[in-house]
């Protein structure tokens, strides 16, 4: 089935929850509102004339101060049988930073869902295992966010926590810091 | 005084397998509840290795974030090259020339080759058959000098541009190709006999990690992973890309399941990677390596002189041409077949001279997090060869 075929099948299924289709270089993506996600998903996932089995990818992207709602969840499907493909991107707001897991459909999400959570901060409601993945379980924020700075404030000072860690080494008089 | 004796309970263990263990290929930590030998639960770690190249990528122009997809799967360097720049090469609507794609396929072929080579060495050396890492590591160095040769790099090669490819090959390397393709599949002949009928093989790999084709799909798997279990889905046929369209070759698949269907698969799939980088060396044709209209560090070589203006960045100016609207806004999702699977990258563009996100999809990542389900309810031993069988790359898997 051609992209803008799927899309429009899936728009007069959910008319209040698709916002827009919009076509860039043969791609279709489809943005939906976050709310009936999961049964757009099942919808996708079930239907044997879409039967979209395979999960490609699912991101997050942040739009700071260019879009409300601020953040987007980015679905890729294809569906191994009928060889299509579709994108769907769930908007989230920031007050809101929720959206419904996906993995009952594809379990390849669990990680995928995972990754968001720690690199963009948005809580998937009903994923299995729910922590940080790429990151530190102790870090702080939320890297791929625009507002996270890509280097630190600290320019050429000194990090603070390495006169403790100095301190420490010498204590134990293990190694010889000079 | 008579000795007590102990009663020994049958006790659930947990057990830490990495980061630093030489079996998991790079900085992989597994925690495993154990039954006796049998493994309950498997709990998968990742990130010792994030660098945030993602992050980078957003941070960096389209042609100086480059060098980062290198450093993914920095075994297979050079099918990275490609998906990247195929990826912008598609938002930017530029077409490679011929030649350049013909060169590429070469490229990324012979990347699979070294690809695979790495992993037959790896797997066999895990589970017990040293041998072949002797034997196959020869052809790798082969392969290395030639990608030397090429561009003067053999690790990190960063060869493909946007819209072609850095240098020309040269007819020697034509000829030593072809001569490495000619003893090819007499080498690989050579390792199947070390280890095709072992029978330690055979019970190390037979019925060992067995994940069903729909339970392969649902989990994401993708490249040799998925086809050991039968679904034949393979990107280069799939959506062709460079010069596969033109190219006759066949996709492997399996049917068990199994690791050693997925050891057949790979060792197959040698073989058709070798049969097209022949095709390629018959049918290659001259011409330009870089599309007229590909930005780049310089002007193209045989580009129009045009008026162009400079941007001054960073570290170096890049010339554009004015004619063309080279930063169109938009989004792409383009995938490549990798050694591993199935490598894409989507990329947001806002028009601005940087990608405003830069996403990759690795297929280790997704291949880690389906270890649980191909190692709960084995032994302890057959963890070892489901790490091998997924031929997983850190690297490409933290980012």
């Amino acid at each position: 089935m051609e992209q803008l075929e799927i899309a429009s099948h899936i728009q007069a299924a959910f008319p209040d929850e698709v916002k827009g289709i919009n076509e860039f270089r043969g791609q279709v993506s489809m943005t939906v509102k976050k709310g009936r996600i999961k049964d757009i998903m099942s919808r996708l996932w079930a239907a044997p004339e879409f039967y979209f089995d395979f999960l490609e990818d699912l991101c997050g992207a942040d739009y700071l101060g260019r879009k409300e709602p601020r953040f987007e969840v980015v679905y890729t499907l294809h569906s191994m049988k009928h060889r299509h493909k579709i994108r769907i991107k769930a908007e989230v707001s920031e007050s809101d930073c929720t959206i419904a897991s996906v993995t009952s459909i594809w379990a390849g999400a669990n990680w995928h869902e995972r990754e968001c959570y720690d690199l963009f901060g948005i809580t998937f409601i009903g994923h299995p295992d729910h922590r940080r993945i790429l990151m530190p379980e102790d870090w702080e924020g939320h890297p791929l966010r625009k507002d996270y700075p890509m280097q630190s404030d600290l320019g050429d000072r000194e990090w603070p926590g390495f006169k403790a860690v100095v301190e420490t080494a010498k204590k134990n008089k293990r190694y010889e810091v000079r | 005084m008579p000795l007590e004796t102990t009663t020994t309970k049958q006790s659930e263990m947990t057990i830490n397998v990495g980061p630093q263990h030489p079996a998991t290929h790079g900085v992989l930590r597994l925690v495993l509840d154990l039954n006796g030998e049998t493994v309950v639960k498997c709990t998968p770690h990742v990130g010792y290795l994030h660098r945030g190249i993602e992050k980078l990528g957003e941070n960096k122009t389209y042609t100086s974030a480059l060098p980062l997809s290198d450093r993914l799967d920095y075994i297979s360097n050079m099918t990275n090259n490609v998906a990247y720049c195929l990826a912008v090469e598609r938002l930017f609507g530029i077409e490679a020339p011929e030649r350049a794609k013909y060169i590429r396929t070469i490229m990324s072929e012979m990347t699979r080759l070294s690809g695979h080579i790495i992993w037959i060495a790896t797997h066999a050396l895990d589970i017990g058959a040293m041998t072949v890492y002797l034997y196959s590591f020869r052809e790798r160095e082969r392969l290395l000098d030639l990608f030397e040769m090429t561009c003067g790099a053999r690790l990190t090669l960063s060869y493909a541009r946007i819209g072609g490819v850095r240098c020309d090959i040269s007819k020697q390397f034509v000829e030593m190709l072809r001569a490495f393709t000619d003893e090819f599949p007499r080498r690989v002949k050579e390792y199947e006999t070390l280890i095709d009928q072992n029978r330690i093989w055979l019970q190390r790999t037979k019925g060992i990690g067995v994940i069903s084709a729909e339970d392969a799909i649902n989990w994401g798997l993708t490249g040799p992973t998925l086809r050991g279990s039968g679904p034949s889905y393979d990107v280069r046929k799939d959506v062709p890309y460079d010069a596969y369209g033109d190219i006759q070759f066949d996709v492997p698949v399996g049917k068990a399941g199994d690791v050693y269907d997925r050891y057949r698969c790979r060792m197959e799939e040698m073989l058709q990677s070798n049969r097209i980088i022949r095709q390629c060396l018959d049918k290659l044709p001259d011409g330009p390596i870089l599309a007229a209209d590909a930005p780049d560090l310089v002007l193209p070589f045989d580009a129009p002189k045009k008026k162009t203006f400079e941007m001054s960045l960073s570290h170096a100016s890049i010339a554009f041409s004015e004619e063309r609207d080279f930063f169109p806004a938009g989004e792409i999702y383009s995938a490549i077949e990798a050694p591993k699977g199935e490598l894409g990258f989507y990329i947001i563009s806002d028009g601005n001279t940087r990608p405003y996100r830069m996403r990759v999809r690795s297929p280790s990542f997704i291949h880690v997090s389906a270890m649980p389900k191909l190692s709960e309810g084995h032994l302890v031993a057959d963890v070892i060869a489901n790490i091998g069988t997924i031929d997983v790359v850190l690297g490409e898997c933290d980012r």
